[in-house]
């Protein structure tokens, strides 16, 4: 049979299937319309590729995203072999911090608030990559930590009257403790039972806030947070919490980074690729997995305490599995372990929800589609960490294991 | 009191086993968890809403009462087993060869997905099992049981004898366990592996849909986020009967079901959907191959 009329076919067959499948649920016209956008859309696709002359709805798809890649990277070229020197650096990363500062003031406020809260997702998003990303641990419970920073400035300020700035170390190492408490727990997981167990905590943490009134005041949340203050001046326009929370954003940036480039980031990496191994070089997986949980929940913690003094309020409601999510699938379309590319996925992710108003009721459908087309098409992300490319190639991995069965 | 608490939990167990079941089967042959199972059992629960409301329209349920239900149980099944093989074919067959937290990342997008869809597709308030079955409570024992209870239990009863006779005596069984036990070896012989893990996503698939059908018919409310926590408490059923096992995670599903109903009777009811985890967590330190299962070397 003619190639095409099989494609068609095939196309066909998938556009009823698909509309079957969904038809109890969204009604007949509905249905109709998806396997019509489906069919019609898959047609165009196959037309356009049809006239491109070649063969192969997926093959081609691949090769297509190949292609546009290789041609990105070809363009990027001179961008990537340019090494700026350390003074050329030290200028654009002036430039740069000078558009953050600067930025801002001649926005209105919401705009402003979606900055800060962008902010919050950056932290948030980089302390998970060091356990995901530069550790390969697969957290889920991320926002627990997040959640006990918030709770512990809550309570500190409300209870005992506790300054901003006080609650800042303790509601991080407050989250770091919980941290190492998990990590000792899950030590001996594997990537997806520790997964299912961190799911788990966060159900826990979930539960207690819930319910334990006495102290979290239950659903209802606690109210009243002091505000962050510097003397008699206290923080109170969006435009101050943004400085605020762009200066821990820079420190958050300063800290990752290093520690991306010392020893210990290595040895994570080296924990990630194939923890037997890191093992029997003798990487010390124990003491740096554990230390992987402290340091992320560390910065989640702080960004909870920035998070209760911004909106002097908190409750159960904001620290569910799908913040967890969220933050997720920050560092998987940015780019597991590269730091520019989990910054990036933060601000996309805030702001083109944001951007997209009238489609927010579709943001977590969209969420989980992306998850799952960035692992099919693009693993590595938007920006991907070169090393992390070369692990993520199926064809790869599944070369490495024909080469060690055979040896 | 006990007793009557005893029954209860039989019946949360068993549908914690047939989940439980679809979790282990998968784990048994691919190695992953399936985050969406959970929601394939939810959506289960909302088809047999949906197509038992549809019944009811066209009349069929006021004349044909056990032949509606019948048709709501097939029905539901297929339409599952059409989106148990959809997602194995879009959600991770690409990535069988990838790195091994590509596909559970893919797992989780599609759990939320799958969610959001129900969650657009039906609204966000719960949906109520039409009002048709309201049956008298039998006394057994000087206690009263409901019969949706006893039908629980005995319909599991009756697809876990199918699953396992099925396992155990047919070639398609036989090619199961073959690819359990080694996929490469097991397509060397002929095996179609890529037919053999479809099938074993329908059966899942087939019980889970049976479990979201009966769950529906026993507390007459359903929610599109029913699937996240019946997944997890499922998942621990299957982690302790020890996972790739199929009589083990019947085991796990019925102890699971039970320490949750006496837990929240007992101890308390605000904290019961702790047990599981703690159970979870407990069984993963202290016997990571659960009850029943083998302890198996770590591949390197």
């Amino acid at each position: 049979m003619n190639p095409h009329r099989t494609k068609e076919l095939y196309l066909a067959g998938l556009s009823l299937w698909i509309g079957l499948l969904v038809l109890p649920f969204v009604g007949f016209r509905q249905a109709a319309l998806i396997a019509g956008v489906i069919l019609s859309g898959g047609l165009l696709w196959s037309a356009a590729i049809r006239l491109s002359g070649s063969a192969g709805v997926s093959s081609r798809l691949r090769m297509l995203t190949d292609e546009r890649t290789a041609q990105i990277s070809r363009r990027l070229k001179p961008w990537r072999s340019f090494r700026p020197t350390t003074r050329e650096r030290g200028v654009l990363g002036v430039i740069l911090l000078a558009c953050m500062i600067a930025g801002p003031l001649g926005m209105n406020n919401y705009m402003v608030d979606v900055l800060t809260l962008a902010g919050i997702y950056v932290v948030l998003a980089l302390g998970l990559n060091i356990v995901v990303g530069m550790a390969g641990l697969l957290d889920l419970g991320y926002i627990s930590f997040y959640a006990i920073g918030a709770y512990s400035y809550a309570l500190l300020s409300t209870k005992l009257g506790v300054s901003f700035w006080m609650a800042l170390p303790v509601g991080g190492l407050t989250a770091a403790v919980f941290g190492i408490a998990l990590g000792v727990i899950t030590l001996r997981l594997r990537g997806d039972y520790l997964a299912i167990v961190t799911l788990g905590f966060i159900q826990i943490v979930h539960l207690v806030l819930n319910n334990w009134d006495r102290v979290t005041n239950g659903p209802n949340g606690i109210l009243n947070i002091g505000r962050p203050a510097l003397g008699p001046f206290v923080f109170s326009q969006p435009i101050h919490f943004y400085y605020l929370i762009l200066a821990i954003v820079l420190l958050t940036l300063l800290a990752v980074n290093r520690l991306n480039r010392s020893r210990i980031g290595r040895a994570w990496i080296a924990i990630r690729e194939d923890e037997v191994a890191a093992q029997a070089m003798g990487v010390d997986t124990t003491r740096l997995k554990i230390l992987a949980f402290a340091l992320g929940a560390f910065w989640a913690g702080i960004a909870g305490v920035f998070f209760a003094g911004k909106f002097a309020f908190v409750s159960p409601e904001s620290f569910t599995f799908f913040e967890s999510v969220i933050v997720l699938s920050m560092v998987v379309l940015g780019g597991m372990g590269s730091i520019p590319g989990v910054v990036l996925g933060a601000l996309i992710i805030v702001i083109l929800p944001e951007v997209l108003r009238e489609f927010a009721g579709y943001r977590m459908l969209v969420f989980g589609a992306a998850l799952v087309l960035m692992m099919i098409f693009r693993p590595q992300g938007l920006i991907g960490n070169p090393r992390r490319r070369v692990e993520l190639q199926p064809g790869d991995e599944a070369a490495m294991t024909r080469g060690r069965s055979e040896a | 009191m006990l007793l009557q608490q005893i029954v209860n939990g039989l019946a949360l167990g068993a549908v914690y086993a047939l989940l439980a079941l679809g979790y282990t089967m998968v784990y048994g042959i691919l190695e992953l968890i399936n985050f969406a199972h959970g929601e394939i059992y939810m959506i289960g629960a909302y088809l047999g809403i949906l197509l038992l409301t549809f019944f009811t329209v066209v009349g069929l349920t006021q004349n044909h009462l056990v032949l509606s239900l019948f048709l709501v149980f097939v029905g539901s099944a297929l339409f599952c087993a059409g989106y148990g093989l959809t997602l194995e074919r879009v959600a991770y067959r690409p990535l069988r060869h990838a790195n091994r937290l590509s596909p559970l990342i893919s797992a989780i997008g599609m759990s939320i997905f799958l969610q959001n869809y129900v969650m657009l597709a039906q609204g966000s308030t719960d949906k109520v099992f039409p009002h048709i079955l309201n049956p008298e409570p039998i006394i057994i024992l000087g206690v009263p049981v409901g019969p949706i209870q006893i039908f629980i239990i005995l319909t599991s009863i009756v697809l876990m004898i199918g699953l396992h006779l099925f396992v155990r005596k047919t070639r398609l069984g036989k090619a199961m366990r073959a690819t359990a036990q080694d996929k490469r070896m097991a397509g060397l012989v002929g095996i179609d592996i890529n037919r053999v893990i479809a099938i074993t996503f329908v059966i899942g698939s087939i019980l889970a849909s049976a479990a979201g059908v009966m769950v529906a018919m026993y507390y007459g409310l359903v929610n599109f986020s029913i699937g996240y926590g019946a997944g997890i408490k499922a998942f621990t059923a299957a982690v302790l009967g020890g996972i790739g096992n199929i009589p083990g995670a019947m085991l796990g599903g019925l102890i699971l079901g039970l320490v949750e109903s006496l837990g929240a009777s007992y101890l308390s009811s605000e904290y019961k959907d702790v047990f599981a985890f703690l159970i979870l967590i407990g069984v993963l330190i202290l016997r990571p191959s659960g009850l029943l299962g083998e302890k198996t070397p770590e591949k390197v």
